[in-house]
């Protein structure tokens, strides 16, 4: 399958100010960071993840402990689907117990990794709340999952992509639409 | 990322690529083990037979644990009391357990070659748990995982392979494992339990442990079994001891610590000495730990369908 680029839905200067958006956000909906901890779904949700703690440290001048989730393994598609993602490391060195966790991802589609990132995370602890935060929510939910803190609503058709590029693995930051194009080389 | 072998028969048949894969989705599954549920669900419904031919604890257990901790569901075979002791034939038995609609068989048994040949006839994907004295992949793999967690890369690792090489399994599977990673192997024992040009498989061979010791990072000291001494290949345990094991006092020649694996069961006193097998460079217990995770990352890998990377 090829993909066409049609559209960069945002920048790195959009980034950055919508990190910092979300950041204030996720402060004021907790009234401040106690008992506030944040974990990214690998792997652009990781990054994501650690660039929205560290400005939340700036911002409250404290650290936020900050995990990191793979949620491959509570899939529901194992079984179904032809694809054998990589499993990573999940990293949650702190107690999840009575916590208010904000859950971040970069694309909010499905909802079935949210979902399974859920089941995941019930079986490390019982959290106080979870929250989740999203860069884009290009819509098509399939489950009744939805955003608590929303970087940008992207309306997609479902032949588009939305493909987030972070500096940390792809040299730039950015958000392309992309579609698909038909005859082109398997 | 994707794993091209269909089974895990032994490291000579994985190319360097699907070992290095194991190797990582290891460690990803390692942190598992430390979590309080330490149970996921991705291989609901899949089935999964314990074939064992050959009595086993520690392996066994391991891989049970192993299909558990994956949500799979297991059922355990022992020659014991079964149908081989009526007379059935291995395939016959492998059929009948088959037609009870299983996905993964694991299997141990005496004949080298077993697991190749139920690979052959079945649907399932075979796992080798130990064959006759040809291989034990998923001992060689864990022993790399626990040598990767003190060594950063195994170019140019030294690794000294002590004992009974003739007639070990987990010497083959490390030999073939290391070798595809670029390590240096050496084996050390007496003559008699080194087989004759093991050479060609490009190893090292050294029949003074003394002389070995200085020039290793890694010693993966070998069980010996009591049998061999009784068919005459060493005189006594003791002088194998005096001879080959692995001492305190021998491990000072060397001038940085050796980290000391074994396979276990641990003769104590005869292939090492109680206190090396208990001090702090020895990462024998890390191997258990990590067997676990070697074999949930096997099955993850091989039960997934047509793989495509993501």
């Amino acid at each position: 399958m090829d993909f066409r680029t049609k559209a960069k839905l945002i920048t790195s200067e959009d980034m950055r100010r919508t990190i910092i958006r979300l950041a204030h956000e996720i402060v004021e909906k907790n009234r401040g960071v106690k008992d506030l901890v944040i974990i990214g779904i690998y792997t652009r949700g990781a990054y994501l993840a650690t660039r929205i703690s560290k400005k939340i440290e700036e911002i409250e001048t404290q650290k936020i402990p900050t995990g990191y989730l793979d949620s491959t393994l509570y899939r529901d598609d194992f079984r179904t689907r032809l694809k054998q993602p990589k499993v990573q490391v999940t990293n949650i060195s702190f107690q999840i117990d009575e916590k208010n966790i904000v859950l971040v991802d970069d694309v909010l589609f499905t909802g079935r990794t949210i979902r399974a990132a859920l089941d995941a995370l019930m079986d490390f602890g019982r959290p106080n709340r979870i929250d989740l935060a999203v860069l884009v929510d290009r819509g098509h939910r399939e489950l009744p999952i939805k955003a608590d803190f929303v970087g940008k609503n992207i309306p997609t058709s479902v032949g588009e992509e939305v493909r987030v590029k972070l500096k940390e693995v792809d040299d730039e930051d950015c958000v392309y639409l992309v579609e698909q194009v038909s005859g082109g080389k398997e | 990322m994707t794993m091209k072998a269909r089974h895990l028969l032994g490291l000579e048949y994985l190319d360097r690529e699907d070992i290095e894969l194991i190797l990582k989705t290891t460690k990803s599954f390692r942190e598992i083990l430390d979590r309080p549920i330490k149970k996921v669900p991705t291989l609901q419904g899949k089935t999964v037979v314990n074939l064992f031919f050959e009595p086993s604890t520690r392996t066994r257990i391991s891989f049970e644990l192993a299909e558990k901790r994956l949500s799979a569901d297991s059922v355990n075979f022992s020659k014991e009391g079964s149908s081989v002791k009526k007379g059935e034939t291995l395939l016959d038995t492998a059929r009948n357990i088959e037609a009870m609609k299983i996905d993964f068989v694991v299997i141990r048994h005496q004949s080298p070659g077993a697991p190749h040949f139920l690979a052959q006839k079945l649907e399932s994907r075979v796992i080798n748990a130990g064959d006759g004295a040809h291989e034990h992949p998923t001992q060689g793999l864990l022993d790399m995982v626990t040598m990767t967690d003190k060594h950063p890369t195994f170019k140019n690792l030294r690794v000294g392979i002590v004992g009974d090489i003739s007639h070990s399994r987990v010497a083959m599977s490390n030999i073939h494992g290391l070798l595809k990673m670029n390590a240096k192997v050496t084996v050390c024992g007496p003559a008699t339990l080194i087989p004759r040009e093991i050479e060609k498989l490009g190893v090292h061979v050294c029949y003074d442990i003394d002389e070995l010791i200085p020039r290793v990072d890694v010693l993966n000291i070998l069980r010996i079994q009591l049998e061999r001494q009784e068919s005459g290949l060493f005189p006594s345990l003791r002088e194998y001891h005096n001879y080959f094991g692995i001492t305190r006092q021998r491990l000072e020649k060397a001038t940085k610590p050796i980290t000391i694996m074994h396979p276990g069961p641990i003769n104590r006193g005869v292939e090492i000495s109680s206190d090396v097998a208990d001090s702090e460079h020895s990462v024998i217990l890390d191997q258990v730990t990590n067997g676990v995770a070697v074999r949930m990352a096997v099955l993850y890998l091989l039960a997934g369908g047509e793989h495509v990377t993501n």
